[in-house]
C-alpha cells in the first residue's frame, strides 16, 4: 500500500504526520511512503531527507490524495481535503467525531475509512498508538517552558552574594498526562510544585513525581477506574470546596498550570476572575484547556494576555505545534504504530479487523457506514480499584487488653494441650505393659528435644539438614546389627542388606553435608 | 558390665546428635555439627558392635564398609543440583531397612513362639541378642510389640515406594505431573483401611501372610500419594518423607526396645515435620491439601491477564544493570535446571566489583528441596551474607533499581495478592514488581509448572529476557563493564 502525508494546511500547524524515520520504518512493513513537498519543512525535515529515506515527492495536495491508498494527517480534514478522499481510501488522522458531525457525514459519503487518532481506546496493548498522551506530554512540557518565559524570576532558589532569590511556587491543576509532565518538568527546573486533581488515586503519581498533592477533606470521591482513567465533572458542593481550597492558594502561587478537561465537555471554570485578583504582579498562569473554553474565566485562546494587576494569561491552543519537530517525531511514531496494527502480516496489505478492540475502537467510518460511537472495548482499560480497609488504630489500652488476651488464649491452648496429651499418656499407661511406657518416655521427650532444636535451624541450611537428618536416621542400622546375629538365615540375609543399605545412608549422608557446608563462605 | 557400657555410648550418641542437629542454626557452627553428628554415629555403631549378643562380627564391619565405599563414591560425585533426588533415594534406604528389620522381628516372634510350644527350654536359653529379649517378653509385651513391628514396617513401606517415585520425579525419570489412578483418595483409603482390617487379624495371631499383605498395601499406598502430588510442592514432599523415615526408626526403636534408636527417631520425625510445616506455610496452604494432591478448588474465574509480555535481549539487561546501583536476583528451579548458578555467580562478582549493591531474594519454596537455592549459591561460590530471605528483603524491592528473575515463575507471581481467584491467592511472594526494572530469564511464553498465569510478565516495568538461563547470563557478562 501507498502511505501519503500531505501537507498541513491548518493556519500554524507546523506538525507533519510522517519522518523520515517513520517512512523507513512503515517501509520496513512492506508500505511504499509518499509526502507532498515542504510538509516537513517547518518541523525541520526537508524534501531532501525525506528522498533520502525512500519517500516519493509529490508537488501538490491533490496528487498526493490520487497516489495515497492510506492518507496520514495531524489535524482532522478540512473540507477541501475530505472532498479529495476517494472510495476505498483510508484516512488516519486526530478527527473528534462527536464534534465534527458534518465532517463525518462528508467522508462517508465519499467512501473512505476514517481512523480517528483521538479515538484510540486507553487500554494497555493501545498505549503505543496513544496519540492524545504523546501530545499531551508536550503540551505539559511546552507550557512550563511558556510559564517560565513570561515570568520574571528563577524557578530554583538560590542564595548568592547578590541576595536571595526564593524558589517559585507552581501550581498543576488536573494531573493527567500533561499535568504530570508539567509536574515533572517544573520539579526538575527547581521549583515548588503542587498538584491538584479530582481523583484521590493520582496522589501516589503526584507524589512520584516529586510534588506536592493538594488534599481536599471531603468524603464522596471519584473512582477513576469507572471512566476509564478520564476525570467526570464533579457535584455543586465538591466544587465549592475546590474553589476555596485554590482562593487559600492563588495569593502564594507565581505559577498556576490548569489541565482540567472532561470528556466530551467544555473545560471546568476553576480559576475564577477573584482569584487572578488575589495573585502577585508577574504572575503567569497558562491555560492548557484554552482549546474547550478553558479553566480560567479571563482566559482568550490562541492569545497572551496581561491583566490590569500584572498577571499573564497563556491561552495558546498550539503547544505541540509549538515543539514541531518533537511532536512529530511522536505522533508519526503513533502513526506507524497504528499502522503495524493495521498490517499484521507485515506484508504491505492493510487488513482492517473489525473484530479488533482497538481498531475498531478508532475506525469512524468504514465501509460507506458511519461506525461511530463504538461499542464498549472488550478488555477494561483499568482494573477496577478494590475496597480498602484501613487498619483501624488501636489505643494503647485496647492494644493491651488484644495483649492479654492473646496470652491467656495461648495459656489456655497450652494447657489444654497438656492436659489432653497428659490423659492420653495415662490412659496407654493403664494398658500398655511399663517397659513400654518406659520407652514411651524417652520418645515423647525426644519429640519434644527436636521441635525446640529445630525451630531454631536457619532457612538456607535447610537443604544440610534434610542431608544430616537423612543420615542420621541411618541409626537404623543398629537394628540390623542386633539381629544380624539370629541363628535363622534369612533374618540373617535381611539384616545384612539393612547394614549394606544403611552403610551406604551413613557414609553419603554425612559426606553430602559436609561438602554443601564446606561451601558456604562469608563475603 | 558390657551392658552398662552401651547405654553409655547410647547417651552420648544422642546428646551429640541433638547437638549437630542445634548446630544448624548458624553456617559457622554448622561446619563443628556435622562432626558431632559423625562422632555420635561411630560411636553408636562401635558401641552396638562391641555390645552383648552380637554374632557375624565381620560381616556387619565387610557391609557397611562395603555401602559406606558407595556411598562415599556416590557422594562426591553427586551435582549439587541433582541434591533433591540424592536425598529422596536415600529415604528409601532407610524406609526398606526398616520393612527388612521389621520382617526379622516377625520371623523371630514366629521361631520363637514355635520353641516355647515345643517347650524345648535348653533352646530358648541358648538364644542370644534379640532373640533373647523377646523369649523373655510377657504377653501383654508380645502384643506391643507385634503394634510395633506393624507401624515400624508400614511406614517404612509407605517411606520405599514413597521415596522412589520422588527420586523418579525429581530425577526426571518419572512424569513430573500429579497423576491419580482413577478412584483417587478413596484408593488410598481403601488401602489405609485394610492395613488396618490386616493389624487386627494379625494382633489375633493370623500369621505372618497378613504382615506381608499390609506391607504390599502399604507400598501401594506410598506410591499412589506421591504419584498424586507434582511440581512446586516437591519440597514438601521431600521433606514430608524425611520425617517418615524418622518415624519409621522410632517404631523399629520401640520393637527392638533400643532408647537410641526412638531418640533419632524422634529427632529425625520432628525434624520433617516442621520443614514440612514451614514449607506449607510458606505455600499457604494447609498440609492436608498438599498431600491430597494438586492444588485445591478455586472459588471463581481467574483474573484476566491483559497487555503483552515485552522482550529485551541482553544489550538492554547489561544497559539497566550498568546503569543501576542496587540488584536484586532472584533464583529458582529454572537456575537449577539451565546450570547456571556458576554464571549467575560471575554476574554477581562483576557487579559486586563495580560497587552495585546485589542482592539475592530466595524464597521458602524456591527450588525442589528447602533451601536448595542457598545450597546451589554457596557451591558458586555466592557469599551467605547477601542471599536474603523473603521476609529480609521484601520491603527492599521498591528502592531497588533492577530485580533479576531466573527461572522462577509462582513464588514472584503478584496474583497471589491481587486475585482472590487465584489458585495460589494467599501465598506470600516476593514483591519483585515494585522493582523500578524487572528482567526475567525464562525459556519460553509458558506458564511453568504449576500452569498459573503470571500477570509480572505483563507489567509494563517488566521485560522478557527469554533463552537458557545459563546462556542468557553468559550472554551479559561480557557486556557489563
Amino acid at each position: 500500500m501507498k502511505i501519503g502525508a500531505p501537507k498541513e494546511i491548518f493556519e500554524g500547524e507546523n506538525r507533519v504526520a510522517m519522518t523520515p524515520d517513520s517512512a523507513t520504518q512503515l517501509q520496513k512493513l512492506g508500505h511504499t511512503c509518499v509526502i507532498e513537498s515542504g510538509a516537513g519543512a517547518k518541523a525541520g525535515f526537508s524534501d531532501a531527507a525525506y528522498q533520502a529515506a525512500g519517500v516519493e515527492v509529490v508537488k501538490t495536495a491533490k496528487a498526493l490524495f490520487e497516489a495515497a491508498d492510506v492518507v496520514v494527517k495531524v489535524r482532522g480534514p478540512e473540507e477541501k481535503e475530505a472532498k479529495l478522499l476517494r472510495e476505498g481510501q483510508t484516512l488516519i488522522s486526530f478527527f473528534w467525531p462527536a464534534q465534527n458531525e458534518k465532517l463525518l457525514e462528508l467522508c462517508k459519503s465519499r467512501g473512505a475509512t476514517v481512523v480517528a487518532m483521538d479515538m484510540v481506546p486507553r487500554i494497555s496493548r493501545a498505549q503505543k498508538m496513544d496519540a492524545l498522551s504523546s501530545m499531551a506530554n508536550i503540551a505539559g512540557y511546552r507550557a512550563v517552558i511558556e510559564a517560565g518565559n513570561n515570568f520574571g524570576r528563577f524557578f530554583t532558589g538560590q542564595v548568592t552574594a547578590a541576595g536571595k532569590i526564593p524558589p517559585a511556587k507552581v501550581l498543576v491543576v488536573g494531573a493527567g498526562v500533561a499535568g504530570l509532565a508539567a509536574i515533572g518538568t517544573s520539579v526538575s527546573l527547581g521549583a515548588i510544585t503542587y498538584a491538584f486533581d479530582v481523583r484521590p488515586e493520582v496522589a501516589e503519581q503526584i507524589e512520584s513525581m516529586g510534588a506536592e498533592f493538594v488534599f481536599l477533606e471531603f468524603e464522596q470521591t471519584q473512582d477513576g477506574a469507572a471512566t476509564g482513567g478520564y476525570a467526570a465533572p464533579s457535584s455543586p458542593e465538591f466544587r465549592e470546596k475546590q474553589l476555596a481550597k485554590f482562593r487559600e492558594l492563588a495569593p502564594e502561587m507565581d505559577i498556576v498550570i490548569t489541565t482540567a478537561l472532561i470528556p466530551g465537555r467544555p473545560a471546568p471554570k476553576l480559576w475564577t476572575e477573584d482569584m487572578v485578583g488575589m495573585m502577585k504582579t508577574g504572575s503567569v498562569i497558562v491555560d492548557l484547556a484554552a482549546e474547550r473554553g478553558g479553566n480560567c474565566d479571563l482566559t482568550v485562546p490562541d492569545q497572551k494576555i496581561v491583566t490590569d494587576n500584572g498577571v499573564t494569561i497563556v491561552g495558546y491552543t498550539d503547544f505541540p505545534s509549538r515543539m514541531a519537530a518533537q511532536a512529530s517525531t511522536l505522533y508519526s511514531t503513533n502513526i506507524r504504530h497504528m499502522l503495524t496494527d493495521l498490517t499484521p502480516k507485515k506484508d504491505g496489505v492493510i487488513d482492517h479487523n473489525m473484530e479488533d478492540d482497538v481498531i475498531r475502537g478508532a475506525t469512524v467510518t468504514h465501509q460507506g457506514a458511519i461506525t461511530f460511537p463504538p461499542p464498549p472495548p472488550k478488555v477494561q482499560a483499568i482494573a477496577a480499584a478494590k475496597p480498602k480497609e484501613k487498619p483501624k488504630e488501636l489505643t494503647p489500652e485496647e492494644r493491651r487488653a488484644q495483649e492479654v488476651a492473646a496470652f491467656k488464649k495461648q495459656t489456655r491452648d497450652q494447657v489444654a494441650l497438656l492436659a489432653g496429651g497428659g490423659a492420653l499418656v495415662l490412659l496407654a499407661g493403664l494398658f500398655a505393659p511399663a517397659s513400654f511406657m518406659a520407652h514411651f518416655i524417652v520418645f515423647v521427650l525426644a519429640c519434644f528435644v527436636g521441635f525446640q532444636v529445630i525451630w531454631n535451624v536457619s532457612h538456607s541450611l535447610h537443604t544440610p539438614l534434610m542431608a544430616i537428618t537423612n543420615a542420621i536416621s541411618s541409626i537404623i542400622i543398629l537394628g540390623a546389627l542386633m539381629q544380624i546375629g539370629s541363628g535363622n538365615w534369612l533374618v540373617i540375609i535381611l539384616a545384612a542388606l539393612s547394614v549394606f543399605m544403611a552403610g551406604i545412608n551413613i557414609f553419603g549422608g554425612f559426606l553430602v553435608t559436609r561438602r554443601m557446608l564446606a561451601m558456604f563462605q562469608k563475603s | 558390665m558390657e551392658y552398662g557400657f552401651t547405654t553409655a555410648a547410647y547417651v552420648v550418641a544422642g546428646v551429640l546428635f541433638i547437638l549437630s542437629l542445634g548446630g544448624l542454626s548458624g553456617q559457622e557452627s554448622a561446619k563443628r555439627a556435622v562432626w558431632y553428628g559423625i562422632v555420635g554415629m561411630a560411636l553408636a555403631v562401635a558401641a552396638t558392635l562391641i555390645g552383648p549378643g552380637l554374632g557375624n562380627w565381620w560381616l556387619s564391619v565387610l557391609l557397611i564398609a562395603a555401602g559406606g565405599a558407595i556411598g562415599w563414591i556416590v557422594a562426591t560425585r553427586v551435582q549439587m543440583t541433582e541434591m533433591p533426588q540424592l536425598v529422596a533415594a536415600m529415604h528409601s534406604l532407610v524406609g526398606l531397612a526398616a520393612v527388612f528389620i521389621g520382617f526379622n522381628a516377625e520371623i523371630e516372634m514366629v521361631r520363637i513362639a514355635a520353641l516355647q510350644a515345643a517347650g524345648d527350654a535348653d533352646a530358648i536359653q541358648a538364644l542370644s541378642g534379640f532373640a533373647a529379649k523377646v523369649a523373655a517378653k510377657s504377653g501383654a509385651e508380645i502384643g506391643i510389640l507385634k503394634i510395633e513391628v506393624f507401624l515400624g514396617v508400614f511406614i517404612g513401606a509407605v517411606t520405599f515406594t514413597g521415596s522412589v517415585i520422588a527420586y523418579g520425579k525429581l530425577a526426571g525419570k518419572v512424569d513430573g505431573k500429579a497423576k491419580k489412578l482413577p478412584g483417587g483418595h478413596a484408593l488410598n483409603a481403601g488401602a489405609a483401611i485394610l492395613s488396618v482390617v490386616l493389624l487386627v487379624m494379625y494382633m489375633q495371631g493370623a500369621g505372618s501372610w497378613t504382615l506381608i499383605l499390609m506391607t504390599l498395601a502399604a507400598f501401594f499406598i506410598g506410591y499412589h500419594l506421591i504419584m498424586g502430588i507434582g511440581g512446586a510442592d516437591m519440597p514438601v514432599v521431600v521433606s514430608m518423607l524425611n520425617s517418615y523415615s524418622g518415624w519409621a526408626a522410632a517404631a523399629i526403636g520401640f520393637s527392638l526396645s533400643n532408647d537410641l534408636l526412638i531418640v533419632v527417631g524422634a529427632l529425625v520425625g520432628s525434624s520433617g515435620a516442621i520443614l514440612s510445616y514451614i514449607m506449607c506455610k510458606a505455600m499457604n496452604r494447609s498440609f492436608i491439601s498438599v498431600i491430597l494432591g494438586g492444588f485445591g478448588n478455586t472459588g471463581g474465574p481467574q483474573m484476566e491477564v491483559t497487555g503483552e509480555q515485552i522482550a529485551i535481549d541482553a544489550e538492554g539487561v547489561a544497559a539497566a544493570l550498568n546503569d543501576a546501583d542496587s540488584v536484586i536476583i532472584i533464583p529458582g528451579y529454572g537456575m537449577a535446571v539451565a546450570q547456571a548458578q556458576q554464571s549467575v555467580s560471575e554476574l554477581t562478582r562483576k557487579l559486586r566489583a563495580k560497587g552495585k549493591n546485589v542482592r539475592f531474594a530466595i524464597h521458602p519454596v524456591a527450588g525442589r528441596l528447602p533451601g536448595h537455592m542457598n545450597v546451589l549459591l554457596a557451591e558458586a561460590k555466592v557469599p551467605y551474607d547477601i542471599v536474603l530471605e523473603m521476609d529480609e528483603i521484601n520491603e527492599d524491592f521498591p528502592e531497588t533499581d533492577v530485580a533479576i528473575v531466573i527461572g522462577s515463575n509462582d513464588i514472584v507471581n503478584p496474583a497471589a495478592q491481587e486475585d482472590p481467584n487465584s489458585p495460589i491467592a494467599g501465598m506470600p511472594v516476593l514483591e519483585c514488581w515494585k522493582a523500578k526494572q524487572v528482567f526475567v530469564s525464562k525459556r519460553g511464553q509458558g506458564t511453568g509448572y504449576s500452569g498459573i498465569e503470571n500477570p509480572l510478565f505483563y507489567k509494563e516495568n517488566t521485560r522478557m529476557f527469554y533463552g537458557d538461563a545459563k546462556k542468557s547470563i553468559d550472554a551479559l557478562l561480557p557486556m557489563i563493564d
